[in-house]
């Protein structure tokens, strides 16, 4: 337990102290660095509750030995609204009902963010493939989805 | 691009006003901090100085425990305790209904994963080298894994308690009563696993004097779990406080103990702060499941396919301890007829006891089983007939004054015939195009399905569910409304599970008293029971403790103001934000009305008592019912086994709808979850042994197996419910699993008498 080691985390330079090197991502964002926003739910990359981006790649953070990500730059959900306000993909699954026990939610946001910055007017399908990764067990993904439309209008509206 | 099918369901506001009333399309008060990831789950409390908890589970079924050494645990560094069954201070079993599940196993364990021993450590990993470190010496003893042998008395008692754990049979009408058309079935359901994302967890805070404990806890039901925890620990209930942790989902798994004594107990003993977290390998050891059932149904009807007598045998296996069995099993029973008149009934019903995993509550709680059975029979009913699905269950629809083979009157709005002919009004889904994306076929990304192979097929189901609890329990709740300046404070011990009735709380404040401040006060033991999130109870029961602590708050507001104004207070009404005399031309805002008052109100609800059903099954056991219809379209590879849900289409009796987008959201919820069981979810078990408990062997529906829904709400109020509004949670995931069967067996023509379906069943 005295591995020490520095992560970039959000933009911020967090020093990981004493700890053992077995600890996936999840457990150091969540248990060292006060970042609980990522969710552990399967700990095998099956239900993307610990969506993080890393080098801006999405990925399960349960899956992620920390120490291997320094020198990477580690997005959390706790990163995409610095002001305290919410994102468009934030707002729209509060407004479309797209949240009910909210476990899954924070992996879920950081999917739809993910997908949406490289494809910004995906299909029906599209929508379904990326966020195919992430469970949801309470809502059967319709508001998910009414949320992701949402979402692909106003930005659509922004842009005209 | 084609969006048409995403969006399709009415959410409609309901309330004619921008405000969040009654009615209205209200937003989650947690919403903002859930999708920040600032929303505390019991999963991401932690306290100064917390040590982490593990447990040591059974390997065996079924196992004499020769000898436990626990010394090399207590060896190793960072290690603080190391608990047994000889360190529980108090009663030493516990359980909802009848108390027959060890803390720790003693002597003996009955089910792989029955919880041996704990330990506290400083590290989760410390923990996990700790409980490797503790010898057990086992002599493996043979297991009692089939329910028909413990029927059969054919194994020696494998607890205390016996191997049956209760038996009931309905006995009504003309008993040797037929008709011209007899079908029989036999059906099968594999055991479900509820699955909720956030795995069990709490935090357990010992007071400073070692004399009680705070706990953070995910849970259904705080006072319950108080109860049965204050046993085990020898503490008065008043030393034993739970706090609501944030509930990562639920649906029925949270009813039963699971984690808190063991994190209770470890922390009273170190005296420190104790987090305990399963992992979701343990989460599947961890609680109860749904109860795998075989029910054999023989319907006598009339050539024209009115049911004349319904002949059934249930049995359910509730595993190693009771937990909700014997209630599960009552409510299996009681729901032989489903949603359709029948005046001649003999139904024998079993929950057994056996060394598979225990299992209770799961949303449907033995309806859900029922519902199969039933459904399978409608459609032989209608083959037989000569009549298509929608005819047959429309001339046997049960209507309100109807009695059931209990002998109770359905007292409740029965809108049956209007579910299923507002169902069939539903569009169908476009045809499969004959070119289609992989995804969309059945497979989907593993590209083996051929389009040309691909038969698509049509089903129903339709159900009945009660609500709230049954047989005499009162499962009342409490709710205490304060008004102060205008601003409502509400209290209660409702656990918000995901629901929604923190939402719902707050418009109810704001429709009763005219407020729009509503400040929800922690859900905690502090205040009166609100009975447990289940049995899709909280929006009737805890709804009508909200109301009448707000009515209580409003009459003494009116009192009040009649006194300041001379005005009689009978004349005084709630319009909009107002108190305004309904006979003249006062009109005061509440906010000024209330300036400097305090207005405290405690309210409890209780619904109409019910009844133990006698040695014949017969007795107004249920307080109230609510219906829904389910129309299914697949498409199906025969040659591959493989399924896809194309669209479910529904129409629910939901009374009112006081928040539709909360309605749809436990619609559409719900329905994913019935597709589980019908083509997906199976907690596989051999010989005692669990064979996938992870997220990679035990599979739940994706963004990509989610199916088109169409829904449409039936409302019409009922008169019973404290707000004209019936639970919704249960119903949508009951009969969305026969009606993908049924379309299963439409496209391939095929019996298909077990869920999950699996790609052998279909295969020709």
């Amino acid at each position: 337990m005295n591995e020490h080691y520095t992560l970039r985390v959000n933009g911020v330079e967090r020093d990981v102290c004493d700890s053992w090197i077995g600890e996936s991502l999840l457990y150091v964002l969540r248990e060292r660095l006060d970042l609980p926003g990522a969710k552990g739910a399967c700990e095998q990359g099956e239900c993307g509750s610990c969506t993080v981006f890393v080098d801006g790649a999405a990925v399960c953070s349960c899956l992620v030995l920390a120490a291997s990500a320094v020198d990477a730059e580690i997005a959390t959900v706790e990163g995409l609204n610095p002001d305290g306000t919410l994102t468009d993909v934030q707002e729209a699954f509060v407004r479309e009902g797209a949240v009910q026990c909210g476990f899954c939610t924070p992996g879920l946001v950081m999917a739809v963010h993910h997908l949406l910055d490289a494809e910004p007017e995906p299909s029906d399908l599209q929508v379904k493939e990326a966020l195919s990764g992430n469970i949801c067990r309470c809502t059967g993904y319709g508001r998910i989805f009414a949320a992701v439309d949402a979402v692909i209008a106003r930005r659509r509206d922004a842009a005209r | 691009m084609s969006r048409s099918t995403i969006d399709t369901v009415r959410t409609d506001d309901r309330s004619g006003t921008s405000r969040e009333v009654l009615g209205a399309n209200a937003l989650r008060p947690d919403g903002a901090a859930k999708v920040k990831g600032e929303f505390a789950f019991s999963s991401d409390m932690w306290a100064q100085n917390m040590l982490w908890g593990g447990t040591l589970r059974s390997p065996h079924p079924r196992a004499r425990i020769v000898s436990i050494d626990v010394s090399a645990a207590w060896r190793i560094a960072g290690v603080e305790t190391v608990v047994t069954a000889d360190d529980v201070p108090g009663q030493l079993t516990y359980g909802l209904i009848s108390e027959d599940q060890p803390v720790f196993a003693r002597g003996e364990v009955r089910y792989m994963g029955e919880p041996i021993a704990a330990v506290a450590a400083d590290h989760p990993e410390t923990c996990r080298r700790a409980l490797a470190a503790i010898a057990v010496e086992w002599e493996v003893l043979p297991a009692l894994v089939d329910p028909e042998t413990a029927i059969a008395g054919g194994f020696d008692p494998i607890h205390p308690d016996g191997n049956v754990i209760r038996h009931q049979r309905i006995i009504r009408g003309d008993t040797s009563a037929t008709g011209a058309i007899v079908v029989e079935g036999t059906y099968e359901l594999g055991m479900q696993d509820q699955a909720f994302l956030g795995t069990e967890a709490a935090l357990a805070v010992p007071d400073h004097d070692g004399g009680g404990v705070e706990v953070y806890i995910a849970t259904q039901w705080l006072h319950e779990d108080r109860k049965q925890m204050a046993k085990c620990l020898a503490l008065p209930e008043d030393k034993v406080r739970l706090v609501l942790g944030g509930v990562g989902g639920a649906f029925g798994a949270r009813e039963d103990i699971s984690l808190q004594v063991h994190t209770a107990l470890l922390a009273l003993r170190t005296g420190r702060p104790v987090k305990m977290q399963y992992g979701r390998e343990e989460s599947f050891f961890g609680h109860v499941h749904r109860h795998p059932a075989t029910i054999w149904m023989r319907h006598h009807a009339t050539d024209s396919g009115e049911i004349v007598k319904i002949e059934a045998r249930f049995v359910f296996d509730g595993g190693a301890y009771a937990s909700t069995s014997s209630a599960v099993l009552i409510n299996g029973v009681t729901h032989a007829q489903g949603p359709y008149r029948c005046d001649n009934a003999v139904v024998d019903g079993w929950a057994v006891r056996t060394n598979n995993p225990p299992c209770g509550a799961m949303r449907g709680f033995g309806v859900v089983q029922a519902c199969f059975a039933h459904e399978g029979q409608m459609d032989k009913i209608a083959a037989a007939a000569g009549l298509d699905p929608v005819e047959v269950r429309l001339r046997n629809a049960m209507r309100t004054g109807d009695r059931l083979i209990t002998g109770q009157v359905v007292e409740s709005v029965a809108p049956v015939e209007r579910c299923i002919r507002e169902t069939a009004a539903l569009p169908m889904p476009s045809p499969l195009p004959d070119r289609p994306d992989a995804l969309l076929m059945p497979g989907g990304s593993g590209l083996t399905a051929d389009r040309h192979h691909i038969r698509r097929g049509v089903g129903w189901g339709v159900s009945i569910k009660n609500i709230m609890y049954s047989e005499g329990f009162d499962d009342f709740s409490t709710a205490r409304c304060v008004l102060a300046d205008g601003v409502v404070t509400l209290k209660f011990a409702t656990s918000e599970v995901g629901q929604g009735f923190v939402t719902l709380a707050p418009q109810i404040a704001r429709s009763v008293l005219g407020v729009d401040d509503v400040v929800l006060d922690t859900i905690d033991t502090g205040v009166g029971s609100a009975g447990s999130t289940s049995a899709s109870r909280q929006t009737w029961m805890s709804g009508g403790a909200v109301d009448g602590a707000c009515r209580l708050v409003r009459e003494r507001l009116f009192e009040h103001v009649g006194r300041a104004h001379g005005v009689d207070p009978l004349r005084l009404v709630i319009e909009d934000t107002d108190v305004v005399d309904s006979m003249g031309s006062l009109r005061v805002p509440v906010g000024e009305a209330s300036a400097g008052l305090r207005i405290d109100e405690t309210f409890e609800h209780h619904h109409r008592p019910t009844e133990e059903l006698d040695e014949n099954g017969q007795g107004n056991c249920h307080v109230a019912f609510a219906f829904v219809a389910h129309r299914a379209v697949v498409d199906v590879d025969p040659e591959l086994g493989l399924v896809k849900v194309v669209q479910v289409a529904t129409a629910q009796d939901v009374g009112r709808a006081l928040n539709p987008l909360s309605v749809v959201g436990q619609i559409e919820g719900g329905i994913a979850q019935g597709l589980g069981l019908a083509v997906m979810e199976e907690i596989i078990v051999d010989n005692g042994r669990v064979r996938n408990p992870s997220f990679t062997d035990y599979l739940l529906p994706t963004a990509l197996d989610a199916p088109e829904v169409i829904a449409t709400l039936v409302e019409e109020h009922e008169p019973q419910a404290p707000l004209g509004a019936k639970g919704v949670g249960e119903p949508p995931c009951i009969s969305v699993t026969p009606a993908i069967v049924a379309a299963i067996r439409d496209a391939i023509g095929r019996d298909l008498a077990r869920v999950p379906v699996r790609p052998q069943d279909i295969c020709f």
